[in-house]
Order: structure tokens, then sequence, then C-alpha cells
């Protein structure tokens, strides 16, 4: 183990602050779903997945700029939410099932993905891709500053949604006590369609930041879901804020550990955390 | 039996098959079929049964395949020596997580998939940068195959033949034994499993290894199959996705579901994987994995799992119950001895003190009614005595034993009962199983049969022998009352914890509870009785002691304590409370 020098720990610092950032907002949606309706989206990578081929095919072939594939991909996702919602509303599926029920449509998008796009690693050429700037010693990429700052803008919004407008309350509500919400007079099913929807949209606003920064292929769909899963617990499901700082805590340990030590050593660490809170704070993880 | 007799004979009627001389590719399949039969039944046993649900499966089967493999390729162990080898090293690695993980109360449901999710990308990591892979993998290609059959693919196909006979058969001893119900009323209500002694820390250990060490098995096996592994590979989500899924299509609560959904799971892939429709084949997987759940919940054979219960109608028409059958006769009322001893037992939670220095005694025989208010303390104490919680000080000795501090499951065994105010009864069992297996743990009887008469008699006693092959949720509360005092009373306790049998039955509902609680007294069982409804406290009680913000307040006969000044204020409000 060597120690390395300040500016190489700084910009290890600030990668794992930006990888953090897109493990939160992939999360978000996650916890959001878990928290708020008792639901294990397994189809949340999928979605985020679709979303990020879809803006790499609305930006290479209809050549639009990556930012504004989200106001068509936003809405289209919205309805696949509620429509998913509506499904397990029907059927009454209960939360392990819907872990089961979402892996089906995990593995339909994958092989839909995998049939338009072919199974070979695709990159998103953007204008932003290019673009990094220099803060003192650390060098910042426009694609990273931008997942960090659409992270938090989302992350922020949805905790003041929930927090202080009174649909969000009546879905705190109705996550706690559905039968007591609904005397209240929650309608707690249009509720859950907007969550769900709210969900998925936020699923497509994650795969645009997967286009900008990562490189895409179908079977990357299951590399996330350890780490993401980590982060939606150590947040707290259905916790707004959380993801995202447990996601830069997890992301920050694991940017160190790789300049520390080596980089395939980084899983332990974001794990090992999740394990340890899980064992020590189980009510609270 | 029958079960396991025509699953040896097809066992041995397939071990005939690579004699035909088939094509390899035939074998192969097959092979792939029994394999993922091995690791779904094994993940069965643990995560069916009991509910914990593991997505680390992966992590078992993983250090099966690098026991095999570091051992075979790297120490030229025979390969048959290194699969035993893997199984211990699972089973020990499963102890070591079950011995941290089981001790924590909340880790269950999704938070334990989630541990073990964690604890596989651990493993994954630590084998890929330690000197056990280092990064390239493992070959196996010079690693000698036994010669079990006429060639190569024949004996991986025996060998996974025979161990997918193996698990399945411990899959069915288990789903039939005390083990498997003491899982199966795990899986629906721990606590209460507990409470009516199951050791459930020991049965989830058990199982826990048993599952393990069956996978690594296949594992180790695999690892020689594939010839080359890798940690990417090796433990990839996909293990764990696919027993879990394989699993459910089956059915969790049969033991040979899982089976069934691994056959048919892997005969769709290879179906067409085989053919130019990869893609297509995998998205038609998807599609009949969300029609089966939407459709079939339960698993294909969840169906076949719903009614049988093991307390036959037929059986139950053996004796009502008869006195000179009693354990304990009924003691003379004058000098009785005492059976518990509460001695300063103080408890609190997060601050707010429940029980302070608590001090009182349950005299052999008597029945003692539990008075105090909402919030007084009373069922935090049962909860003390029955070992739900651990008391933060005193003592509390039963039939001269100290057993504060005892695991529930022990102290039940010792003789102390209870039921619950609000009706826990393991929803997924019938109301006879429910009663059966309080008698298999409850210490009163030791072979099967006697558990299930005895079940069959309490059934009967509280008026539930009809009822025997419902589930609880078809029950009223009335009834469901009573399904809480005929698995009490199924242990043959020497003394029973009724916490509130009457609060919510109407008149006539409380005047049979009442006579029924005499009959129990009559028979000898010594009772505490927390009750609100203060006509059936003083028909009932011997003995009444009063609780209010986690003290004695009063104590002695039941005229007497009504009319206590104390009492009065802690009923009816006086000066505020200091």
């Amino acid at each position: 183990m060597n120690l390395p020098g300040a500016t190489l720990l700084g910009q290890a610092v600030l990668s794992g602050v930006f990888i953090g950032a897109l493990y939160g907002l992939l999360g978000l949606g996650l916890s959001l779903a878990w928290g708020l309706l008792g639901q294990i989206n397994l189809a949340h990578f999928a979605l985020a997945f679709l979303g990020a081929y879809l803006t790499y095919h609305l930006a290479t072939v209809g050549g639009m700029d990556p930012l504004v594939t989200l106001a068509l991909i936003a809405p289209l996702f919205f309805v696949l939410g509620a429509a998913m919602q509506w499904l397990f509303a029907r059927f009454r599926v209960s939360p392990l099932n819907s872990l089961l029920v979402t892996f089906g449509f995990t593995v339909i998008v994958e092989a839909l993905i995998q049939s338009i796009w072919t199974a070979d690693f695709r990159r998103l050429e953007s204008g932003y891709a290019a673009v990094r700037f220099r803060i003192g010693t650390l060098f910042v990429p426009l694609p990273e500053l931008l997942t960090l700052a659409i992270a938090i803008a989302l992350s922020l919004a949805a905790w003041a949604v929930l927090r202080y407008t009174d649909a969000g309350r009546a879905m705190r509500a109705a996550a706690e006590d559905p039968p007591v919400a609904r005397a209240f007079g929650v309608d707690e099913r249009v509720l859950s369609y907007v969550v769900s929807g709210t969900a998925a949209a936020l699923a497509g606003a994650a795969g645009l930041c997967l286009a900008l920064s990562q490189t895409l292929a179908p079977a990357q769909i299951y590399a996330w879901i350890g780490v993401i899963f980590a982060v939606v617990m150590m947040g707290g499901p259905g916790r707004a804020l959380g993801p995202l700082l447990a996601g830069v805590v997890i992301g920050v340990s694991e940017a160190v550990t790789m300049a520390v030590t080596a980089p395939s050593w980084a899983p332990v660490v974001s794990f090992s955390l999740l394990i340890l809170l899980l064992i020590l704070r189980p009510g609270k993880a | 039996m029958r079960d396991v007799a025509s699953l040896t004979a097809l066992a041995a009627a397939l071990a005939l098959v690579p004699l035909a001389g088939l094509p390899p590719f035939y074998e192969t399949f097959l092979y792939l079929v029994f394999h993922w039969i091995v690791l779904a039944t094994s993940w069965n046993i643990l995560s069916g049964y009991s509910g914990y649900l593991s997505f680390g499966h992966g992590a078992f089967f993983g250090a099966g395949v690098y026991t095999t493999a570091t051992l075979a390729a790297r120490y030229d162990i025979p390969f048959l020596w290194t699969l035993p080898a893997a199984a211990a090293v699972a089973a020990a690695l499963a102890l070591a997580i079950g011995a941290v993980v089981f001790r924590v109360r909340q880790v269950r449901g999704e938070l334990f998939a989630l541990l073990t999710l964690a604890v596989t990308f651990v493993l994954a990591t630590i084998i890929l940068n330690t000197s056990i892979d280092g990064g390239p993998g493992v070959y196996l290609s010079a690693v000698p195959l036994p010669d079990l059959g006429p060639t190569a693919s024949s004996t991986f196909y025996l060998l996974a033949l025979a161990l997918a006979y193996a698990t399945l058969a411990i899959a069915y001893l288990v789903r039939r034994s005390r083990l498997g119900r003491g899982l199966f009323a795990i899986h629906d209500d721990e606590d209460v499993a507990e409470v009516m002694g199951v050791p459930t820390f020991r049965f989830k250990q058990i199982a826990f290894a048993l599952s393990s060490a069956l996978a690594a098995v296949a594992g180790g096996i695999h690892a020689l199959f594939v010839s080359y592994v890798t940690v990417g590979e090796t433990f990839s989500i996909t293990v764990p996705l696919t027993v879990v899924l394989m699993s459910v299509l089956g059915g969790t609560r049969h033991w040979a579901g899982p089976a069934l959904g691994a056959a048919a799971i892997t005969a769709l892939m290879y179906a067409f994987t085989a053919g130019d429709y990869a893609v297509a084949g995998k998205a038609v997987v998807g599609l009949v994995l969300i029609l089966v759940i939407l459709f079939m919940p339960q698993g294909l054979l969840g169906g076949r799992t719903r009614k049988q219960s093991q307390v036959a109608p037929g059986a139950r028409a053996v004796e009502p119950p008869r006195r000179e059958e009693q354990p304990e006769p009924a003691v003379p009322r004058a000098p009785a001895a005492v059976v518990l001893r509460v001695e300063d037992v103080a408890k609190a939670f997060e601050g707010v003190q429940a029980l302070r220095r608590v001090t009182l005694d349950v005299r052999e025989g008597e029945v003692l009614g539990l008075l105090g208010p909402n919030g007084s303390g009373k069922s935090t104490l049962i909860n003390v005595v029955s070992g739900h919680y651990r008391p933060d000080a005193g003592r509390i000795v039963f039939r001269g034993r100290e057993i504060a501090g005892w695991p529930a499951h022990r102290i039940a065994r010792a003789g102390i009962a209870r039921t619950y105010q609000i009706p826990r009864p393991w929803g997924e069992l019938t109301v006879g199983d429910n009663v059966l297996i309080a008698a298999m743990f409850g210490g009163a009887t030791r072979t099967s049969g006697a558990a299930r008469r005895e079940a069959a008699r309490w059934l009967e006693f509280t008026g539930l022998a009809a009822k025997a092959h419902v589930r609880p949720d078809e029950l009223n509360l009335h009834q469901r009352k009573f399904l809480e005092l005929a698995r009490a009373l199924a242990f043959r306790p020497g003394l029973v914890l009724l916490d509130e049998v009457l609060s919510g039955l109407n008149p006539a509902e409380i005047d049979s509870a009442v006579d029924l609680v005499r009959d129990i007294r009559r028979q000898g069982a010594t009772i505490v009785l927390v009750e609100h409804v203060m006509r059936a406290v003083l028909a009932l009680a011997d003995r009444i002691v009063v609780l209010n913000h986690g003290d004695v307040i009063a104590v002695g006969d039941a005229a007497r304590v009504m009319e206590d000044p104390a009492v009065v204020t802690a009923y009816l409000g006086g000066p505020v409370h200091a």
C-alpha cells in the first residue's frame, strides 16, 4: 500500500463524488418505489439502460442534443411506470414477487436492447464528452459535472415535494399506513401511479447520465444492481436525499480505495460498509 | 415415503441412460438440468422453507467452485476428494455468517437478501485479489476426471444425477422432519416460533449450512465441467437470480417445486439458445416468468401444498380430555408452592421504564389476575417472563431454575406457555399444524405420533377439531383466540400466561372462554391472566396483582384489591402522577 499524493487523492475524491452522484441518481427512483410502494423494482435498471440507449440513438441518429432527449424520454417513461403500477395493483403483487416480475421485464428489455443495438459496446460521442476544465490541480469532466448537477437537482426536488407539498405528505402517510391514509381521504391509487411514473422518469434521467459518461452494453444492466441496492439501503428506502448521500459516501470510499490499493479492491469497501450498517443498525440502514 | 421410493426409482432409471449410448449432447443437457435442480433445491431449504430470502447462493456455489479449483489444480488432490472439502468450506462460511446475522432480530426479509448479496461481492473481490484466483482465472483442464461412466460427459451426468438425487431426498426429509416444521413456523412468524419452543437460531444455522454445502458440491463439479473458472462468471448475479426464479416458478413450499422450476427454465433456455433465437428466447423466459408470477403466485406446485394437515380428522376421534391422564393433578389450595418468582425485575425501552423492580409470586395451581391500565407494564412482564425480552435487572425463577436471559425456546420447553392478545397464528399453516408444531416443540411429547394425538386432543378441547384443515385466516376472532389457547396447552405447560384472551369477544363468547379457562385450571395448570374484562377476572382469579407505571401497587384477593385507594386512583385518575 503506497500513499498517493494530495493531487491524486483529490482527484480520487472528486471522481468518487461524480460516480456517487450517478449511483444516487440511479438509486433515487428505486428508493422511492421501494419506500413508498413496497416494490423492489429490478426493471429500474433496465429502464435506465433503455433510456441511455434512446438518448444515444436520438443523439447520434437523430442529431438531437443529449439533454433535450430527456424531454421526450421522461414523459414516455412516466407512462411506462404508471402502466407497470397498474399491472402490480391489478394482480396484487407481493414485494417478493415484484422482484421476480420486474426481473422478467428486465430480461425482456435486455433482449430488446440487444436486438436493436446489438451486444456490442456503444459510446455516445457528444459535444459534452470532450469538454473538461481545471480547478486548481484537478480535472473536472463536463459529463460528470452535469450528472452531479442533475442528481442534486432531482434529489432536492423529490425531497421538497415529499416534505412540503400535500401530495408528498399524503404519499408518506399512504406508505406508512394505507388504510388509515385512505380513511383520511388520501387516494392512494392515484398517488401510486404518480410515484411509479416518477420513479420510471427518474430512471430515464439516470439513463441520460449513463449515456453521457459511460460505455453501454446490454449485459451492463446487471453490473449496477449490487452497488445501487447498497446505496438505496444505506440511504434508507423512501428517503429522497438518502441515495445521493449514500452514493457519494460509497463512491468516494471506492475511489479512494482504488487510488490507495488496486481498482479491483473497490467493491470490498462499499459492501463491507453495507454489511456493517445492516448488522449494527438494521433498523436505520 | 412413497415419494422417496418413486424418486429413487426415477434416479435409478436415469442412471442407466449412459448405457444407451446417446450423443453427448443429451447427457450434457441433462447435466445442466441436474445442476440447476441442485442449486434451486438447496436454495429452497433455507429460503423457501424458512422465508430467509438469500441472494447469496452464488457465494456458496462460488466457494465450492474455487475450493475444488484450488485443491485439484494447484495441490493435485483427487477431484472427488475436493467435493467434501468444498461442502465443508461453504458450510463453515455459512455458519460464520449466520452466527452474526441470525442474532440480529431485524435482519430479515429484504435486509437478509441484500446482506447475502453483499457477502457475495465481498467474497468475489477477495478471491479476485488474492492468490486464490489473482485475476486471470484458474484452468482445470489438467485435472484427471474419475472414470464413473463410459465417457467424460456421462461421468458428469452421473455425478450431477447422484447429487440431484441426494439433494431432493434431503429436501424431502427436511420438509417432513421436526427441522422442516420448525422452519415453516419461522417462515410465518419467527418470534412466535421461538416462544413456542422452536430453537430458531440453531434451525436457521442448520438449514443455512445444509443449503450452502449442497450448492458448493454443485460448484465443485461445475468447476471441472467448465474446466476454466473466473471470478466474473462464478460470482455473477446469474446464480442467485436464477435459483430464486426457478424456485418461485415451481413453488417454494413444496420440496419438489424448485426442481420442477429448474427443469422448466433450463429446458426453455436451452430450447432457444440452441437455435438462432437466443435473444428471442431470453425474452420468452422473461415473459413466462411474468405470467406465472401474475397468474400463479404460489408457483406451479403451489396448489398441492395448500391442504394436507398432518392432524387427520380421523385421528382426533381419540380420547376427549380425561382427568386421570393429567400430569399434574389439582393441587390442594392452602400452602401452595411458588411456581414462578419474579424478583426486582426491571426493563426499559429507550428511556421509557416499562418495568421498575417488579416482584411477584405465582403459586402452584392458582389463577393470578394481572391488572393495570394500558401501558402499566403487563405485556412487557409477559414478554420478559416468556423470554422475548431480556430483563435489564432482577431474577426470574421458574420451578427452582433461574430463567432470566434464557432464549425463549428454552423457557418454553421448561414449561411456560403464552398466548398473544392479538392472535398470531402461523398464517400459511393449517389450524391443525399450528397446534401440532406447538405440541412437537413444547417438550411434552417425544414422538411425532404422540405429538399428533396431543394436537388432536387440544383441538377437540377448544372446539376447533372441525377446523383442523383450514387456514387460520378462515377463523373468526373467537376461534383464533381459542387457537392461541390450543397452541399454548399443547405443550402441557406448568404455567400459562394468557394475554387478554377475552378482549374483543362478545358477552356470550366471553362466557364460553371463561368456562374454558376454568377447565384448563381444573386440569392442574397454573395460570397468569392478563385481562381488562373485570367480571371475568373476578370470576376466575384467586389473587390479583395490579401494576401501574411499571410498579406493583397492590396484591391480594380480588375484592380487597379493587377497593385499594392506589388502585382506584390508577384506574379512575387522581392527583397528577409525579
